[in-house]
């Protein structure tokens, strides 16, 4: 068998792709291997459950908002308590800005190039920079409606990268008047954004046909949090999971209770954990997670522009889950868009400024979950405690994690459909990078990692002999 | 009165009064770490160091000097300054300091010191033995981990709550302070739970139980007016 390598670039993180060649000379396997390692589980073991959210936000400078808030949903679990209804939409608040300013990341910073000046442009061009020169407009929205995002974070909880604000029983300072008016003065530009973004995407969408058809599309699993009421869901709710017919496959599921319905598979070639749908086994139960799969889960939004456009993305699969991992991208913008209008929402409810916002108590569980949707899907927390507190085992899994499987596979079907030969081709490489580039994954979270690794590609023959090697982004 | 100079500035102080105080008195600054006003003065960390130009240029710590006729003390020098940094790189080197997450941080005496001594990066190899939390208290929790090992604790327990509840174990890096005969402090029958402990910690290693990160505020100030306070006999 031949291998190809390729490094991955513009993804937090850095991994490595394998493309593993048979006899006939065609893509026989494709690993997306993450090179780190970083060993959170274990050096939390022994502090306080109270350190935890601004400790494990420390996972991540992209999304630490995401474990903060999941950390303190597993400390409530430790301390039994509910949290003020004022709180909870606080936080709710800061998840919304925190999905906002990321996916505006995603789309705008690290994907629009791709998507703007075409997968065989020069890499040179294919930033930030090669956009605004292409279309000033577009750049410059991007980088207005990430900062609205992490505005609306740096408000409530201070800064705007690893606030420590969340804690066990709910948050530590309410919202001032002042900075709501500040926040809801911003929004109607935001607001403006997001819908030029959305309608630019739908309007070059026959362009990417070819990249659609091949960037992930393949059946498989759907899971994320809804609503008691079906509807889409980020910070609490039920789990759900849906086939690629958008038929429920299960219901009502206690993401607590996940080692249920979760299995974690390990694999001696990645750092990255294979989860899986315990009841489909392994690999067969490859799911998705992140802004696709919570739009193919849900029966509706629950706002009205986000509705709209979840219409028309449903259209595009003939009213089935949308199966094409390229239109993450599709999803991330109506997500966007959606969580503006539920920001408008909590702005205008009078209780978000009340500063009933913590509840106190001691060690009640000796176990704790807490699960929400963090831009790129749903995250776990899981902690088991000693009676005074003292953490005694985590186990975190993080949406890169879950969408490990389907990365893979998303990784050799773009190696079949444009490899040739035994080159490494710019225009593969790229294709690679924006396959994986679609489910904006986070290499440093999965692996909870350290250290800056380049993603390299590297091709294998059939007796594991390297063929070629390439590597970006070092 | 007793007349000296520091930092070449003529000062004068009470008998039996210290450099430090002398020196805070006229306004001139020595940093220090394991002195607090109220307790005695245990001179066991040496951030105060000074020199004294007229003793052959002898280091002393100024919290537990007392001043003399005629002294010449350098308080802020390059020289000192040097010390007073690669004595706060050891103790950062010595345990797990890291601030990220600490309770105390934004309120930390430690970090203060950092900030203020210019100590941008630690130049020893970091130890970071594995020491244990202990929350078995019911309102506080120790963190050997952030020890700094001045006996802060251990003084405002003894001398101002009388209780004595805290000492010291062990020896060298593995030194802990111990509530008892060792037990978990929460088991401990002489502690009163009064908190003075907590509140004369100068990092985030003695804290309130249930604070977060960056929520532990310390008023250290609290132990000389209790003090101050007390009706004397």
């Amino acid at each position: 068998m031949r291998q190809v390598r390729i490094p991955v670039t513009r993804v937090e993180g850095h991994g490595l792709i394998t493309l593993h060649l048979g006899e006939d000379g065609r893509v026989r396997e494709a690993r997306f291997h993450v090179t780190e390692v970083r060993g959170f589980e274990r050096f939390c073991v022994g502090r306080t459950v109270w350190e935890m959210p601004a400790l494990t936000a420390r996972i991540c400078g992209i999304c630490p908002v995401s474990h903060l808030l999941c950390s303190a949903k597993a400390g409530d679990a430790i301390l039994a308590v509910r949290v003020p209804r004022p709180a909870e939409k606080l936080r709710r608040l800061m998840n919304l800005g925190q999905i906002v300013q990321s996916h505006a990341l995603s789309f705008f910073h690290l994907s629009s190039a791709d998507l703007l000046l075409g997968w065989d442009a020069d890499p040179k061009v294919r930033n930030l920079f090669g956009v605004a020169a292409f279309d000033r407009k577009l750049a410059l929205d991007g980088i207005r409606l990430r900062a609205f995002g992490q505005e609306v974070i740096e408000i409530l909880g201070g800064k705007r990268i690893h606030p420590a604000w969340a804690v066990p029983g709910g948050v530590n300072q309410p919202l001032s008047e002042e900075g709501r008016d500040r926040i809801a003065a911003k929004l109607p530009e935001a607001l403006r954004i997001a819908q030029d973004a959305l309608a630019y995407y739908e309007e070059h969408m026959g362009s990417w046909a070819e990249e659609i058809e091949h960037f992930g599309k393949f059946p498989s699993l759907f899971m994320a949090l809804v609503a008691p009421d079906g509807s889409w869901e980020h910070y609490a709710g039920h789990i759900r999971f849906v086939d690629a017919e958008r038929r429920v496959v299960a219901d009502g599921l206690d993401p607590a209770r996940y080692p249920e319905f979760i299995g974690e598979a390990v694999e001696s070639w990645s750092y990255l954990k294979f989860p899986y749908y315990k009841p489909y086994g392994y690999p067969e139960g490859m799911y998705r997670v992140g802004p696709l799969a919570r739009l193919n889960c849900c029966d509706r939004f629950g706002t009205k522009l986000a509705d709209e456009a979840l219409a028309r993305f449903r259209a595009t699969s003939g009213g089935k889950a949308v199966t094409a991992s390229f239109h993450y991208h599709y999803a991330r913008l109506i997500e966007i868009l959606g969580a503006l209008e539920k920001i408008q929402e909590l702005l205008s409810d009078p209780e978000i400024l009340s500063h009933r916002v913590r509840a106190e108590a001691g060690i009640n569980e000796l176990e704790g979950v807490g699960v929400h949707e963090a831009p790129r899907g749903t995250l776990f927390h899981h902690y088991w405690v000693d009676e005074t507190g003292v953490i005694q085992r985590v186990n975190l899994i993080v949406s890169t994690g879950h969408n490990n499987l389907a990365m893979n596979r998303t990784v050799a079907q773009i190696a079949q459909r444009w490899i040739s030969g035994r080159e490494i081709s710019e225009g593969l490489l790229n294709r690679l990078e924006g396959g994986i580039r679609a489910y904006d994954p986070c290499l440093s979270c999965s692996v909870h990692a350290v250290g800056q690794m380049p993603l390299r590609v590297v091709l294998v023959g059939p007796q594991g002999e390297i063929l070629a090697e390439r590597t970006r982004g070092a | 009165m007793i007349t000296l100079t520091i930092d070449g500035i003529r000062v004068q102080g009470e008998e039996g009064e210290t450099v430090l105080q002398v020196a805070k008195k006229a306004g001139i600054r020595i940093p220090t770490l394991c002195y607090l006003e109220g307790l005695s003065p245990r001179g066991a960390c040496r951030l105060c160091l000074v020199e004294v130009r007229n003793w052959g240029g002898r280091l002393v710590p100024a919290c537990a000097t007392p001043v003399q006729e005629g002294m010449e003390v350098v308080a802020n020098s390059a020289r000192l300054q040097e010390l007073r940094r690669a004595i706060l790189e050891m103790l950062f080197a010595e345990r797990n300091h890291i601030c990220a997450f600490c309770v105390s941080n934004g309120h930390c005496e430690l970090q203060d010191l950092a900030a203020e001594l210019g100590m941008d990066h630690v130049r020893y190899p970091y130890r970071w033995l594995p020491f244990f939390v202990d929350l078995s208290h019911a309102k506080y929790g120790i963190d050997h981990n952030r020890c700094v090992l001045c006996g802060r604790c251990v003084r405002a327990c003894a001398e101002v709550e009388g209780a004595a509840t805290w000492g010291f174990s062990g020896r060298g890096i593995s030194t802990l302070v111990e509530a008892d005969l060792g037990e978990p402090w929460g088991q401990s029958k002489t502690c009163t739970g009064c908190g003075k402990c907590v509140q004369a910690c100068p990092t985030g290693a003695l804290f309130e139980k249930g604070k977060a990160t960056s929520e532990q505020v310390k008023r250290p100030e609290i132990l000389a007016e209790v003090k101050e306070r007390r009706p004397r006999a």
